[in-house]
């Protein structure tokens, strides 16, 4: 055991924990944070995704020692199903989940995506969810559910 | 209307809904949701026939402690049984409530209107709410034979969009599925299986695991190993560490030559059909008629697919003084139950299931499974409770698979260019394979590993109408001759069970293509083609809308063989009674074999619409999960286990693969509603088959439609 910072959602949480934990189970089971979904532990299917640095990346895999200190965002800081992101509206909007396993990764996915491209067009949306998996075939209507969010924003 | 068949088993009307003082009203069903927006649907029937705003309704998770006993939610059933019965239960006790309203008011029923269980005397203008009248008080009466619902026209909910219905809590990943649950004191466990299913535990030091930082417990049942630790990394540790401990004896292996070599050579047991219904009689002989013009003939095959669901199968359990609590995905918490006390030795009543969300599983996948994992590893701790989730190798090594088909046809021709006769015979292992009580026997996967084990009991052949093997393998078209035939496949290297669809996906991928092919031998489009040998109205507006709607016509398919861009179509009426639904595919195939599914154009025919929002998720997300079996599924073993357990050894479709989808609902409000999950699946595998037979000219008759397809069908010219 050994005390690790981490800076989640804009806080800071010092935690005794194994370094080498994946980051998915801290954020999960000691800050509670259960929206990063673990799907496959091995960095393909990205149920897992958060925002490190800007940058969307597998909590699955990451030892919570290799991101202290980082600013990292899970799904729960871009917007509570009170106060929902644009993005998350979108996604209702458009109704865009069915068993909605996947989609707290999707959506941190397109964060990173329009935080960097506000203006993306069709194809560079599929291609920042090319890491993304989702068995339900919901994938015409979240396409269509970031567009929206796109335009949302920029309005 | 007929009487919903859940009522055999669930007369009582409080059994159904209860109106509480406080103006909700709770409505209960034996279903489980997992994504099809079912219960979304119930609610807005039971609102409808209730006259409240859809706010007031909660929809309770199945329980066993308290839920109408409904069996699985499967098949595309739940519309029919369970919402028929919720539709009727709320219409009685409108009835019935009316009736007391009548008396306290002093007015006649013919007088009164309900405003959102406001009930209101139109000529003394007093009122009484539901909730005055029932408010936590019992019907204590079955529903009656005689209720009569709403007519259609009188609708104010059904058919229009229903928001606010727990989109929030999923897109802001506050949704609680079971994998997300929290319990005081509770541990995390993991399971270590057996190289295959052959396999046995033969060795094992657990010292060095019992050694670990948070380790309580080394479960060791037989074969069955599982650890419990406090934190959950410290779980996944562990049983790394137990995996790397154990000696197995594979001294006997999986038979892992050609499947579809297997299914044919395997025993198995046949069976004529007819009227979508298998007969125990011999088996015609294949003669095609002597004045057909032309008779041809081809094979289709599909490899073993999994469910693959995002999430793998998770389960809570609790032992203490009660007995055994679980928390379940489970398509059916009554069947479970039953499967659990025959292995845990237990009686029924002293297990409480309870439904809980779980990642969406398409089937009969691993939920059923990790119960029986996670009650094994909560007997040894007991008064904690146990999250035990499987690792994504667990899920895709050990779930129940759909079932490798082989489906061969021949079909003769007149001068016309007309189908004289028919010929379809289906070979495969069960779809039938969800546990329940099988008496010395388990469909439980640990059953099999603990000491002693236990068999699976031998599937036996489904012989209902368009059950497992033969679902959809009779074709809607009319013809004059058809020779029908189910094989039941005996003695095959994995185990299977339900996979969406069942057998429908193979029979109408291989009806489908057939009639394809049969098209192209005299000459004529294949839109034209069916409709000549269709007489469905509905099944022909469905072809026509969709037809429509992706422009197909002279000229419009493509650009032809060998110049890489194709269309094609396809239609199925799922269990030749249910949705009607209709799939255009534009598509190209690039010269290295890749195919790029494009456009995807979808009519579709449901009976009367109740959710049109949740009717086209369901169509649409069947395309894209059947655009994924078609064109990249496939399990892959060996003799010494299953290779396909990673997501980079058994791809799906992505994001940047899937194509744009176009729906056109037809609306028949004066039919009953009919379930749609499983619709599009058979009509998409056709359709993008086809379309690249349009594109090509070759005709690929082996799922999956990767490179390695195309190229063996371009070698075979």
């Amino acid at each position: 055991m050994s005390k690790v910072v981490l800076n989640v959602n804009g806080r800071e949480h010092s935690l005794d924990v194994d370094e080498k934990t994946p980051l998915v189970y801290v954020l999960r089971n000691d800050l509670g944070l259960k929206g990063s979904k673990i799907g496959c532990g091995l960095e393909q299917c990205g149920a897992c995704m958060v925002i490190i640095d800007g940058k969307a990346e597998y909590s699955c895999n990451t030892p919570v020692a290799a991101v202290a200190g980082r600013a990292i965002t899970t799904i729960e800081g871009i917007g509570t199903a009170s106060s929902l992101h644009p993005l998350q509206q979108a996604f209702v909007t458009e109704r865009a989940a069915q068993c909605g396993y996947c989609i707290p990764g999707i959506i941190v996915a397109a964060k990173a995506l329009l935080d960097a491209n506000p203006d993306p067009s069709e194809q560079e949306i599929r291609l920042a969810l090319a890491d993304n998996l989702c068995r339900c075939g919901t994938h015409a209507r979240i396409i269509k559910a970031v567009m929206r969010a796109a335009k949302d924003i920029r309005a | 209307m007929t009487r919903s068949g859940s009522f055999v088993n669930n007369p009582g009307l409080d059994t159904w809904l209860e109106i509480h003082a406080d103006g909700r009203i709770t409505v209960n069903t034996g279903k489980v949701e997992f994504g099809q927006k079912l219960t979304t649907a119930f609610a807005v029937i039971a609102a409808e026939e209730l006259d409240v705003d859809l706010e007031r309704i909660i929809l309770r998770a199945a329980d066993t402690a308290v839920s109408p006993a409904e069996g699985y939610t499967s098949g595309s059933m739940s519309m029919e049984t369970s919402g028929t019965a919720i539709r009727q239960a709320a219409a009685a006790a409108r009835r019935i409530m009316l009736g007391m309203a009548a008396e306290k008011l002093g007015a006649a029923v013919e007088t009164l209107s309900v405003t959102d269980g406001d009930i209101g005397d139109g000529k003394s203008n007093q009122h009484v709410t539901y909730w005055d009248l029932m408010g936590g008080k019992r019907f204590d009466c079955a529903v009656p034979d005689d209720v009569t619902p709403k007519n259609p026209d009188q609708y104010r909910l059904i058919g229009h969009p229903v928001e606010g219905d727990g989109f929030e809590a999923l897109v802001s990943g506050s949704m609680m599925f079971v994998h997300d649950m929290d319990l005081p004191d509770m541990v995390h466990a993991r399971v270590v299986r057996p190289p295959h299913s052959l396999a046995r535990l033969q060795d094992l030091d657990e010292a060095p695991v019992r050694a670990m930082t948070g380790v309580i417990a080394v479960v060791r049942d037989g074969s069955f190993l599982a650890v419990v630790c406090e934190r959950e990394e410290q779980a996944v540790w562990a049983a790394a560490r137990l995996a790397e401990a154990a000696v197995w004896d594979e001294s006997k292996e999986l038979n892992s030559t050609d499947i579809f070599e297997q299914l044919k050579k395997n025993p198995r047991e046949s069976f004529p059909l007819a009227d979508g219904v298998p007969q125990d009689l011999p088996v015609p002989p294949l003669s095609p008629p002597e004045n057909a013009a032309a008779t041809i003939s081809a094979t289709y095959q599909r490899p073993y697919i999994m469910h693959a669901s995002i999430g793998p199968s998770a389960a809570m359990a609790l032992f203490d003084a009660d007995g055994l609590n679980v928390w379940s995905h489970t398509q059916g918490v009554y069947p479970l139950r039953q499967a659990l006390a025959t292995v845990m030795d237990l009686p029924e009543d002293a297990i409480r299931v309870r439904h809980v969300p779980g990642a969406g599983c398409y089937g009969h996948n691993g939920a059923d499974d990790v119960v029986l994992d996670a009650a094994l590893a909560a007997r040894a701790v007991p008064g904690r409770p146990v999250l035990l989730k499987w690792e994504r190798a667990d899920e895709n090594a050990w779930e129940p698979y759909g079932p490798a088909m082989q489906m061969d046809m021949q079909g003769s021709l007149s001068d016309a260019g007309k189908i004289l006769h028919w010929s379809g015979e289906t070979y495969s292992d069960t779809h039938m394979g969800r546990p329940a009580d099988h008496g010395n026997h388990s469909r439980l996967l640990a059953a099999w590993h603990m000491d002693p084990p236990r068999t699976a009991p031998t599937a036996q052949a489904a012989m209902g109408f368009h059950a497992g093997i033969h679902r959809n393998a009779d074709p809607i078209y009319d013809f004059p001759d058809r020779r029908l035939i189910k094989h039941l496949v005996r003695g095959l290297p994995l185990r299977t069970s339900a996979l969406r669809g069942l057998g429908a996906y193979a029979n109408v991928f291989a009806i489908e293509s057939f009639m394809d092919e049969l098209a192209h031998e005299c000459g004529a489009d294949p839109l034209e083609f069916r409709l000549k040998h269709l007489s469905d109205e509905r099944a022909r507006a469905v072809l026509e809308a969709a037809a429509e709607k992706a422009d197909w016509g002279s000229g419009n398919h493509g650009d032809g063989p060998g110049l890489g861009h194709g269309r094609g179509l396809a239609l199925a009426r799922y269990k030749n009674v249910k949705c009607y639904a209709a799939v255009v595919i534009d598509l190209d195939v690039d010269e290295f074999g890749a195919i790029k599914l494009e456009r995807a154009v979808i009519a579709a025919d449901a009976g009367q619409i109740v959710d049109p929002d949740g009717l086209k998720s369901q169509l649409e997300g069947g395309l894209i999960q059947s655009a994924s079996w078609t064109l990249k599924e496939q399990v892959d073993f060996n003799g010494g286990g299953i290779l396909s357990c990673d997501w980079e050894s058994y791809p799906i479709l992505t994001f940047p693969e899937v194509p744009t989808i176009e729906t056109v609902l037809i609306d028949r409000p004066d039919q009953p509603f009919l379930g749609a999950g499983e619709a599009t699946q058979g009509p998409t595998a056709a359709a993008i088959g086809n379309a690249v037979f349009n594109a090509v000219g070759l005709r690929l008759r082996r799922t999956p439609f990767n490179q390695d397809r195309v190229r063996e069908a371009a070698a075979e010219g």
